[in-house]
């Protein structure tokens, strides 16, 4: 999702003036990101520095006449030491919070995408104020945080104040000039204050901050990701994690699948087979003495077999659609969209094949999301779009329906997003009230060459 | 009337060629691919080729590839193709030439000799046999079509057997009404769905088919 702040190109030769100025804008919004930070920092301190001056003042130990007094004056750094060592974990909170807002700002404002480095936090939903505390410490990635805003505190701002600070500068200077007397003084190695110089400094001051600042604010971007974005490590470690929980729900569906098809073989058209072994068994008995009832009990077998038949299609297609295999995906969703009662529209750009879990998994989610569509969606037209761009497969089903589509209502939606996971696939969903919806899915895949037919 | 057989299991093309010689059809060739059928098909002149649609070497849809290239080869060369399951996006890449002689079933309706024999010589004679089973899809996509939705039940029945490619008096013989009826419930529906009449049975089934596989 792209922030709202983000801009499209503007034409023009002035075009870098309110860009830099928007820049400049950003920059101050860091500048104020960065006190915050410095003001959460020194609440993490206070601790330390109460004690210390309880520490000094039981030291020095100053002679009070009122000893109630004297108790007081020892007592309530000490006080302020307990206070603020209870209060580390919701300071801690809040840096974390600082830190993915600074994050978001950094994609939106900078074009610089910083990922989410922290661990998921333990399974266990209610934390303990001693799990919650290891947690939040536990992770390198908010002790990183930490850094980053002592960094930040100490010099990393001044990247992003300088452009404002010239400007203010450039902007004083120009005022001076127009009063006649210099409002700051020029810099040192300069020639003279005449007004005119005056001026002229300032408007190329401001120039100066104007180009600068887009630079610049990029500059911050990148240094923040190099302390706020994951480390090799740390994206390893989160890649460990999504993989071991999308390889666990893998095994489940297979698992589950396996137990379905065993219990649709055993209940279907395997009983169907015994009873047809044991019909013909009977006719066979009769077929000297009573043709007639022998006739019928054939017939009886002819039927179940037909039903065994039909058992075993529905079970195949439900594994594996034939014209899947035949024709590849987009023959397969066409010949899917025939049998649907909404009108879909289906066009196709892809010039080969994706390897054959992934072009399954494709299928089926087209499947459950069109079976959505005609179900839910109270659509008079859909439209599906395949196309492969960038290394991933892009498939676009959207319609014409009423909208309000809710991902957390149903298990339709989730029971994809897990089936694509373990491709690493995404589905994102958009569907306001009065429509239309909009389902994008992105399967990361190389095509196969096209295959050549050769009948 | 003579027929070539293309189905690459030996136990399928035997029960085929057996179950056709018992109902008086005569089996002069019998193959197991479609270069095969192609060669067949051009040695013998058959009036009817019945070809399963998994043929190898890629088992996919190459029998249906394969009766394709036998009617371009020789036009109107009546072709009916049975298959494991039934898949409309076929059935229209069949019916795309719009002229008669095709068939397409579910293997199962082999089960029932004397329908599928029948379905044989209708094909054979130009018709078209559907399988039910595409028909009944055919027939709920269409169900929310305002003009479908004005046939009375019966007429529905007629329509479906009528698509399947049924002439009017194998129509009243399976519903049991006279063909009177049949008569009377075609002339309604086409009145309804806005068609062309037309007395000649198979112009009449293939305009019915595009109606629904518009």
């Amino acid at each position: 999702m792209t922030g709202p702040a983000v801009r499209g190109p503007r034409r023009g030769w002035w075009s870098w003036i309110p860009a830099g100025a928007v820049a400049a804008a950003r920059e101050t919004g860091f500048c104020g990101l960065m006190l915050a930070g410095l003001g959460l920092l020194l609440a993490l301190l206070l601790p330390l520095l109460a004690a210390g001056l309880g520490i000094g003042l039981l030291l020095t130990s100053p002679g009070h006449e009122n000893p109630a007094e004297a108790v007081t004056v020892r007592v309530a750094p000490f006080a302020v030491v307990a206070v603020s060592l209870l209060l580390i974990p919701t300071v801690l909170v809040a840096v974390r919070a600082l830190a993915v807002l600074t994050r978001r700002l950094c994609g939106d404002w900078c074009q610089v995408r910083i990922a989410d480095p922290y661990r998921p936090p333990p399974p266990d939903e209610r934390l303990g104020f001693r799990g919650r505390l290891r947690w939040l410490l536990g992770d390198p990635a908010g002790r990183r945080d930490l850094l980053w805003f002592g960094v930040n505190a100490c010099g990393g701002w001044v990247l992003a104040a300088a452009p404002i600070g010239l400007m203010i500068y450039g902007l004083l200077c120009v005022l001076g000039g127009n009063r006649g007397h210099p409002v700051v003084a020029p810099p040192p190695a300069f020639p003279g204050s005449e007004p005119a110089v005056l001026i002229a400094l300032g408007v190329a001051l401001i120039a100066l901050s104007l180009w600068a600042a887009p630079r610049l604010l990029r500059g911050y971007g990148i240094l923040a990701r190099s302390m706020l974005g994951p480390t090799g490590r740390a994206e390893l470690a989160l890649r460990v994690a999504h993989l071991a929980r999308t390889r666990a729900d893998t095994l489940d569906t297979g698992a589950a699948e396996m137990r379905r098809i065993e219990r649709d073989l055993h209940d279907g058209a395997q009983a169907r087979l015994v009873a047809m072994g044991m019909t013909l068994d009977a006719a066979d008995q009769l077929l000297d003495d009573n043709p007639q009832a022998a006739r019928a009990l054939l017939a009886e077998a002819r039927e179940s077999s037909a039903k065994a038949l039909a058992e075993l299609r529905d079970l195949v297609r439900g594994i594996h659609p034939p014209v899947l295999a035949d024709r590849g995906l987009a023959e397969a969703v066409r010949a899917l969209a025939m049998n649907l009662p909404v009108r879909v529209h289906v066009t196709s750009e892809l010039t080969g094949r994706p390897p054959a879990p992934v072009e399954s998994a494709a299928y089926f989610a087209v499947s459950e999301l069109l079976a959505n569509v005609s179900k839910h969606a109270h659509a008079s037209q859909a439209w599906v779009d395949l196309r492969h761009q960038d290394g991933m497969l892009r498939i676009g089903v959207s319609d014409d329906g009423a909208g309000g589509a809710d991902p957390a209502r149903g298990s339709g939606l989730a029971g994809i997003e897990r089936r694509l996971a373990a491709f690493d696939g995404v589905l994102a969903l958009s569907s306001p009230p009065g429509g239309p919806t909009v389902v994008n899915v992105e399967i990361p895949c190389a095509l196969s060459s096209p295959k050549t037919s050769s009948c | 009337m003579r027929v070539v057989i293309a189905e690459d299991l030996f136990l399928l093309r035997d029960g085929l060629t057996r179950l056709l010689q018992a109902h008086g059809l005569q089996v002069v060739a019998a193959v197991d691919d479609g270069p095969g059928l192609l060669a067949a098909v051009t040695e013998h002149q058959p009036d009817v080729a019945i070809v399963d649609v998994r043929l190898p070497p890629t088992f996919t849809d190459e029998g249906l590839k394969a009766a394709l290239a036998a009617r371009a080869q020789q036009p109107g060369l009546p072709v009916l193709v049975l298959s494991q399951y039934v898949e409309q996006l076929y059935a229209r890449e069949l019916l795309a030439g719009g002229t008669g002689g095709i068939g397409y079933l579910l293997k199962d309706r082999v089960l029932n000799g004397a329908q599928f024999t029948d379905a044989v010589r209708r094909v054979a004679g130009g018709g078209t046999a559907m399988d039910p089973e595409v028909i009944a899809q055919l027939l709920d996509r269409n169900s929310a079509d305002g003009a479908l939705a004005t046939l009375s039940p019966r007429e529905r029945e007629v329509l479906g057997q009528m698509a399947e490619g049924r002439s009017n008096a194998a129509i009243a013989q399976r519903l049991v009404i006279t063909e009177r009826a049949v008569a009377k419930h075609t002339a309604s529906i086409f009145l309804k769905l806005n068609l062309q009449p037309s007395d000649d049975d198979n112009r009449r089934v293939l305009a019915v088919l595009a109606y629904l596989g518009r």
